[in-house]
């Protein structure tokens, strides 16, 4: 049985179709790189899938059960995904440190000792132990988003879903983030992501998969997707995001 | 695609579920209300002074016999209401703006707005009428009116100057840094920035604390009554004494009530039209 499991998701906001019957399985620690241009609906799957959006037809399964029940408890299906965003969008008031415990002490219940132990431990892991008691602010924007991803992990989340994580940062920037979801990968992490770096969806993804227009357009192994795709329309999109082979 | 899509059982059931959902609790919270308000209402008429008290507040009588004068003076709370409001407005964004200032010539002017806001914001406000009311014409100036109305008008727009002027400066405070430097690399100049860029995010966002201030300013427009201004709330003062009859004292709280629940409402609507617009799709 897959861990997650998409099935005719569909989505509107008014009358414009975002995500039009759209069909995913993640396996446990699977990565699975969303790519398409912007507007494609990457990111609007992935709120779904964290009930941050309410569909407007479809079923997701989360380990077999259906997590788009009306009568299933937001708040239980995100304590077990995590998320981190394109604008990192960590609290401004918090420190680092308190960013990361907030959720472990208060929708976990942790208490405060183990639950600062294991972000100091994991913020350590990433590079940031001169930062845990620094505000956001103060932070490079690498800094700032590997202090997000410490933040989704801090709760053990069983699926991570990561927004374009790097999109807000530069070449150098992106490569030091990578490099840790690439260790996440390694440790076998479930994850879905959608990303526009395309060497590394080529690198880290058990799964591609192309949207276009809301639609899954195609989906396979890396090796296959990004080098020897079945559509047009992927082939046209891979042109214009890869760099020419020479 | 789209017209080819029609729901799925799942959804339609889903639907049925959402909207059973919503049901409950609508008419959870219609109940819960009924039953509180029910409940509140019936403990005041158990009052043992219950039935002087509706004698004496309630009487439909005297309200009507007291309407007409508290009419007539609250129109003169109303008038006061609108042209102070432009003043404190004006008064409070200049003061605000006063205290952002950077230059060195205009430290004089910094000085002046922090006094000015300690000051008027630590003085009762009835106290202000009453030493502006009386005391301004008693200095003899030439040439300036000694309508207690009007001085009365002037302690108000000083007194909430103060405080509004605290609002936009937390409301300038809390516009973020990265604003002000897009707008220098603009090239725009500091005057600039803080007009264009700036003033106009903050006003957005301490509306609902400058709304609160306004009704706060609605209702103490009646105390100008204390400095011999026949405006509604001596007009039921007046009528109270006279008739020894206190119902006069609820129409102007129906009065005042009125009046400041559509400016809440169209605050509102207006806040809400704000959001829309510049949040529409940036999640």
């Amino acid at each position: 049985m897959s861990l997650l499991e998409l099935e005719s998701i569909r989505k509107c906001y008014a009358d414009k179709v975002v995500l039009d019957d759209v069909d995913l399985r993640v396996d446990r620690s699977d990565v699975v790189c969303l790519i398409g241009s912007s507007g494609s609906g990457k990111s609007t799957l992935l709120r779904c899938v964290n009930l941050l959006e309410q569909l407007d037809d479809g079923v997701i399964r989360l380990d077999g059960r259906e997590i788009s029940d009306p009568l299933v408890d937001p708040r239980e299906v995100r304590k077990r995904i995590g998320m981190v965003f394109q604008a990192y969008n960590l609290f401004p008031h918090l420190t680092v440190l308190d960013n990361c415990t907030l959720a472990p002490r208060r929708v976990h219940g942790v208490a405060r000792r183990d639950a600062e132990a294991r972000a100091r431990d994991l913020l350590a892991q990433f590079g940031l132990s001169e930062h845990v008691d620094k505000h956001p602010d103060r932070l490079s924007g690498g800094q700032q988003q590997r202090a997000a991803l410490v933040r989704a992990l801090c709760t053990g989340p069983e699926i991570l879903l990561l927004d374009e994580i790097t999109a807000a940062l530069d070449p150098e920037l992106v490569g030091e983030v990578l490099t840790i979801v690439r260790g996440l990968a390694e440790a076998g992490t479930t994850m879905v992501i959608a990303t526009h770096e395309m060497s590394f969806a080529r690198d880290v993804a058990t799964t591609v998969c192309f949207l276009d227009q809301g639609r899954i357009l195609e989906q396979g192994p890396p090796a296959q997707l990004l080098t020897d795709p079945r559509e047009e329309r992927t082939r046209q999109f891979l042109g214009r995001v890869l760099p020419p082979k020479g | 695609m789209t017209e080819t899509w029609s729901p799925s059982d799942r959804e339609l059931e889903r639907r049925r579920i959402r909207r059973r959902q919503r049901l409950q609790r609508v008419s959870t919270a219609t109940a819960v209300t009924v039953v509180v308000l029910g409940l509140a209402g019936w403990g005041v008429t158990l009052t043992p002074g219950w039935d002087r008290f509706q004698e004496t507040f309630l009487s439909w009588e005297d309200a009507k016999d007291s309407f007409p004068s508290i009419r007539h003076g609250f129109w003169l709370n109303v008038k006061l209401f609108l042209v102070c409001e432009v003043f404190i407005l004006a008064l409070g964004l200049a003061v605000a703006l006063a205290r952002q200032a950077r230059s060195a010539w205009l430290a004089p002017v910094r000085v002046v707005a922090v006094v000015y806001t300690d000051v008027f914001r630590g003085i009762p406000t009835i106290l202000l009428v009453l030493i502006m009311a009386f005391g301004v014409p008693a200095l003899n100036l030439q040439g300036l009116t000694t309508d207690p109305y009007v001085w009365a008008g002037v302690a108000l727009v000083l007194s909430y100057g103060a405080y509004v002027a605290e609002v936009f400066r937390s409301g300038i405070d809390s516009i973020h840094p990265s604003q002000v430097n897009s707008a220098s690399a603009l090239g725009l100049s500091r005057p600039q920035t803080l007009r264009f860029v700036v003033v106009p995010q903050a006003v957005r966002r301490v509306v609902p604390p400058l709304l609160n201030d306004f009704v706060s300013l609605q209702k103490d427009t009646a105390l100008v009554a204390v400095a011999g201004v026949f405006d509604s709330m001596f007009a039921a003062r007046d009528y109270a004494s006279y008739n020894f009859n206190f119902t006069s004292y609820v129409v102007v709280a129906v009065f005042f009530v009125v009046m400041t629940v559509p400016l809440a409402r169209y605050c509102d609507w207006l806040q809400r039209r704000w959001m829309e617009r510049e949040r529409a799709g940036a999640l």
